[in-house]
C-alpha cells in the first residue's frame, strides 16, 4: 500500500517537532499580543496542529495551499520562515507580505501558499482556480484547501465543490471541523452535521478522521493526495478537531462549557502523540526537551528579526494596489 | 486610394478580440454561463467553442462566485483567463470574489501575487428587461481600488480594449453595454491597438463639454448633433476608463468650454457622475462659467414598460436641454 504511514523514528519526531513549533510559536504570539505588538485579530490554532501538519506533510513542493485566517499552522508546516511570519505580524516590511496582510493574510509565492483568507468560504473558489490552472498547464499538482466547519454554511463551499467535481480538478478539500464557527455550534448551523455526506452528494470521495490523531490525518491525507494525483478528481477530508482557545484571542466562551474544553484538551494532538510515542519506546524526555529548546531558539530568533524589522515608509502605502507587472 | 474600412458590429468586434486573444496566448481561456454550446446569451462567443474546444471555452454552472473566484485563482497560478458574467446584476453574486479577493490580493500579499484576470460584464438598460437585468452598476466597481474598469462605447474599443486588458497585470472589468452589441461602424484598419488609460474626445467643440461612457456616450453624441443645429458647439468626452479616471483630459476640456454636463446611466446618488463632478469642483472650479449639470438614470428600479424605461434613462433631449441651460441660461 502506497499510503501507509512511515513509522520510522526520525519521521515521527519530525511530525512532533512541527506541531510543537506551531504551538510554541503561537504561545509567543499571545505574549506579543498582550504586549500590543501584534494587533487586530489573532486566531490561534491551539489544538488543531495535527491537521495542518498531517496534511501538508503529504504534499510536495509543486503543490499549492489555500488557507483561512487561522493559518499560522499551515504557514509553519509549509516551511515559511518564522522570521518572516513574525515580522508580518509585527507589521514590518520584512514580513512575508510587507506588513500589509498581518496574521490573517499570510501569502508566500515561493511555496505556493495562496493565502490567508479572512472571508469565510472565500478561499474555496480560489483553490478551484489554482487547481484548474495546474490541470490545464499539465502540472501534476494538488491544491490543498483548508477551511472551517463554518465555511460549509456558505454558498461558495457548495459552488466550489460542485465545480471541482464536474471538472475533476485536483483539489483536496480539508475541513477543519472544530465544532464551532465563532459561537455557532455545528449542530445549530447545519441541518446535516455529517459533512462528508455533503461532499458525497457532489460525488466527491469523502473521508472523516480524528483530527487529534496526527497519524490518522497523515494517512488519510496521503491516501487522498495519491488518489488526486492519480487523476481521480477532488477529495474531501473532514478532520474532527477542537480549538482550545477563544475564537480570536478573547471571547466570553458562553457557547461552550469549561468541562467540554477540558475534555478535549486531554485529547490534544501533542499530548496524545507524545504519550503514544513514549508507550512505544520511540520518544524519551530528552527528545522532547531538545525539540522544545530548538523551537524556542528558532522563535527567539524570529522575534529578534521581527523586532529589528523596519516599518515600510508611508510613501509606499499605495504600492501594489495596481501591479506594474506579473511577478515571475 | 485606401480601401474602404470594413464595417463591423460591436458584437462581432468583441468576438474578434476574443478569438485573437485565444489564438495569441495558450494561457487564455474563457469561462462563463452558456458561453459554449448556447453561444453566449448575447451571442458574443458564438462559434468559439467549435473553434477552440471545451478546454478553452468552458461552460460553467450557475455559480458566479465559484467561477469568478476560479478565474482569480487560475490567474494567480499563471493563466490569463477571461470570465464572462451575463449581466451586471448577476455579478453581485460574485462581489465577494471581485472585491475581497481580486482587488485585494496583490496589495495584501505585498506584491507577491498579481491577478491578471479579465471579467467581461454586460450592463445597462434599454432592452425592456426590467429591474433585474438593466442596471448600470459599473460605478460601484469604479469605487474599488485594485480594479481597472473599462467601458468600450465604440466598435474600435470593443475590438481592441481586450488585448490591452490582457496585458495589464491587474484585474480588469470590461462593461459591454447591451444596447451597443448591434451597433455597426467601420473599423479603421490602421488602428490595431488602443490604450486603456485615457479618456478620448470623440467630438471636439468649444461651447460645452458633455462627458459620457458606454451608451451614454452615444446619447451625448446625439445630443451634440441637436445642439450643433442650434449653433451650440459641444465637445464630447468618452470616458472609456472608469477607473482610474483620466482627470487631466476632463480638466483640459473644462478649461476650453467652461461648461460641463455629465451623463451617467447609473443612479445619481453616490454615482460616478458625482465623483467626476467633485473632481471638477476640486480642481477646475475657477475654470467654470456655469454650475455643473448631470443627466443620470432616474432613481427607480428599472421599469419594464417602454415609456417608463425611456423616462428612467438619460435621453439625448435631456442632455441637450441641460447643455442649453448652461449656454443660454434663461
Ligand atoms: C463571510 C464571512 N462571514 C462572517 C465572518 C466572521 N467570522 C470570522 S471567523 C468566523 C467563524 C468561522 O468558523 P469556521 O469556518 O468553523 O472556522 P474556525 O474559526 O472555527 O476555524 C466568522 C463567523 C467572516 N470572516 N466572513
Ligand atoms: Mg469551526
Amino acid at each position: 500500500m502506497t499510503d501507509k504511514v512511515r513509522l520510522d523514528r526520525a519521521y515521527l519526531h519530525h511530525l512532533l517537532r512541527q506541531m510543537i513549533r506551531i504551538r510554541r510559536f503561537e504561545a509567543k504570539c499571545v505574549e506579543l499580543y498582550q504586549a500590543q505588538k501584534i494587533l487586530g485579530f489573532l486566531h490561534l490554532y491551539d489544538g488543531e496542529e495535527a491537521v495542518s501538519v498531517g496534511v501538508i506533510e503529504t504534499l510536495g513542493p509543486g503543490d499549492a495551499i489555500v488557507a483561512t485566517y487561522r493559518e499560522h499552522g499551515q504557514a509553519i508546516a509549509r516551511g515559511i520562515g518564522m522570521d518572516r511570519l513574525m515580522a508580518e505580524m509585527l507589521g514590518k516590511q520584512e514580513g512575508c507580505c510587507r506588513g500589509r496582510g498581518g496574521s490573517m493574510h499570510i501569502f508566500d509565492r515561493k511555496s505556493r501558499f495562496y493565502g490567508g483568507n479572512a472571508i469565510v468560504g472565500g478561499g474555496l473558489p480560489l483553490a478551484v482556480g489554482v487547481a484548474l490552472a495546474d490541470k490545464m498547464a499539465g502540472r501534476n499538482s494538488v491544491t490543498a484547501c483548508f477551511f472551517g466547519d463554518g465555511a460549509v454554511d456558505e454558498g461558495e463551499f457548495h459552488e466550489s465543490l460542485n465545480l471541482a467535481a464536474i471538472w475533476q480538478l485536483p483539489v483536496l478539500f480539508v475541513c477543519e471541523n472544530n465544532l464551532y464557527s465563532m459561537g455557532m455550534a455545528l449542530e445549530r448551523a447545519e441541518a446535516e452535521t455529517d459533512l462528508g455526506r455533503k461532499a458525497s452528494s457532489y460525488r466527491i470521495a469523502a473521508a472523516s478522521v480524528d483530527g487529534m490523531d496526527i497519524i490518522a490525518v497523515e494517512a488519510a491525507a496521503r491516501h487522498a493526495v495519491a488518489q488526486i494525483r492519480a487523476g481521480n478528481g477532488p477529495h474531501f477530508l473532514e478532520c474532527r478537531t477542537y480549538r482550545f482557545r477563544a475564537h480570536s484571542m478573547y471571547d466570553a466562551q458562553q457557547y461552550r462549557t469549561r468541562e467540554e474544553v477540558e475534555t478535549w484538551r486531554k485529547k490534544g494532538p501533542i499530548v496524545r502523540f507524545q504519550s503514544w510515542l513514549r508507550d512505544n519506546g520511540l520518544l524519551q524526555d530528552d527528545d522532547i526537551r531538545q525539540i522544545e529548546t530548538e523551537a524556542d531558539a528558532e522563535i527567539g530568533a524570529a522575534v529578534a528579526f521581527a523586532e529589528a524589522g523596519t516599518p515600510e515608509p508611508v510613501e509606499e502605502l499605495e504600492r501594489f494596489v495596481m501591479m506594474t507587472e506579473v511577478p515571475a | 486610394m485606401s480601401e474602404a474600412a470594413a464595417t463591423l458590429t460591436y458584437r462581432e468586434a468583441c468576438k474578434q478580440a476574443l478569438r485573437d486573444a485565444l489564438k495569441a496566448d495558450p494561457r487564455t481561456f474563457l469561462m462563463g454561463e452558456d458561453i459554449g454550446r448556447y453561444g453566449g446569451c448575447y451571442a458574443v462567443t458564438k462559434g468559439l467553442l467549435e473553434e477552440f474546444g471545451e478546454e478553452r471555452i468552458r461552460d460553467t454552472p450557475l455559480s458566479e462566485s465559484a467561477y469568478v473566484g476560479a478565474g482569480i485563482g487560475a490567474a494567480m497560478a499563471g493563466m490569463r483567463p477571461i470570465v464572462e458574467i451575463m449581466t451586471v446584476n448577476f455579478s453581485l453574486l460574485a462581489l465577494d470574489q471581485i472585491v475581497n479577493n481580486a482587488a485585494t490580493i496583490p496589495h495584501m500579499s505585498g506584491g507577491q501575487f498579481a491577478v491578471p484576470l479579465v471579467i467581461r460584464i454586460a450592463t445597462g438598460g434599454g432592452r425592456r428587461v426590467a429591474a433585474q437585468h438593466s442596471h448600470s452598476l459599473e460605478g460601484w466597481y469604479a469605487h474599488i481600488p485594485g480594479l481597472r474598469v473599462l467601458a468600450p462605447a465604440t466598435v474600435e474599443d470593443a475590438r481592441w480594449m481586450l488585448a490591452a486588458a490582457l496585458v495589464d497585470p491587474n484585474p480588469v472589468l470590461i462593461f459591454e453595454h447591451i444596447m451597443l452589441y448591434n451597433v455597426e461602424a467601420p473599423l479603421d484598419p490602421a488602428v490595431t491597438a488602443v490604450d486603456i488609460a485615457h479618456a478620448k474626445i470623440r467630438r471636439a467643440g468649444s461651447g460645452v463639454t458633455l462627458i459620457g461612457y458606454g451608451n451614454g456616450l452615444v446619447k451625448a453624441l446625439a445630443a451634440a448633433e441637436q445642439l450643433a443645429g442650434e449653433g451650440v458647439d459641444a465637445e464630447v468626452i468618452d470616458l472609456r476608463v472608469l477607473r482610474p479616471l483620466d482627470t487631466p483630459t476632463i480638466l483640459a476640456s473644462v478649461v476650453k468650454t467652461r461648461r460641463v454636463v455629465i451623463v451617467d446611466e447609473g443612479w445619481r446618488s453616490g454615482s460616478l457622475s458625482a465623483e467626476i463632478g467633485m473632481r471638477i469642483a476640486e480642481q477646475g472650479f475657477f475654470d467654470l462659467d456655469a454650475p455643473l449639470r448631470r443627466v443620470c438614470g432616474r432613481e427607480v428600479p428599472m421599469p419594464y414598460a417602454p415609456h417608463l424605461e425611456d423616462a428612467a434613462l438619460p435621453q439625448p433631449a435631456d442632455i441637450a436641454a441641460a447643455a442649453r441651460s448652461l449656454v443660454r441660461p434663461t
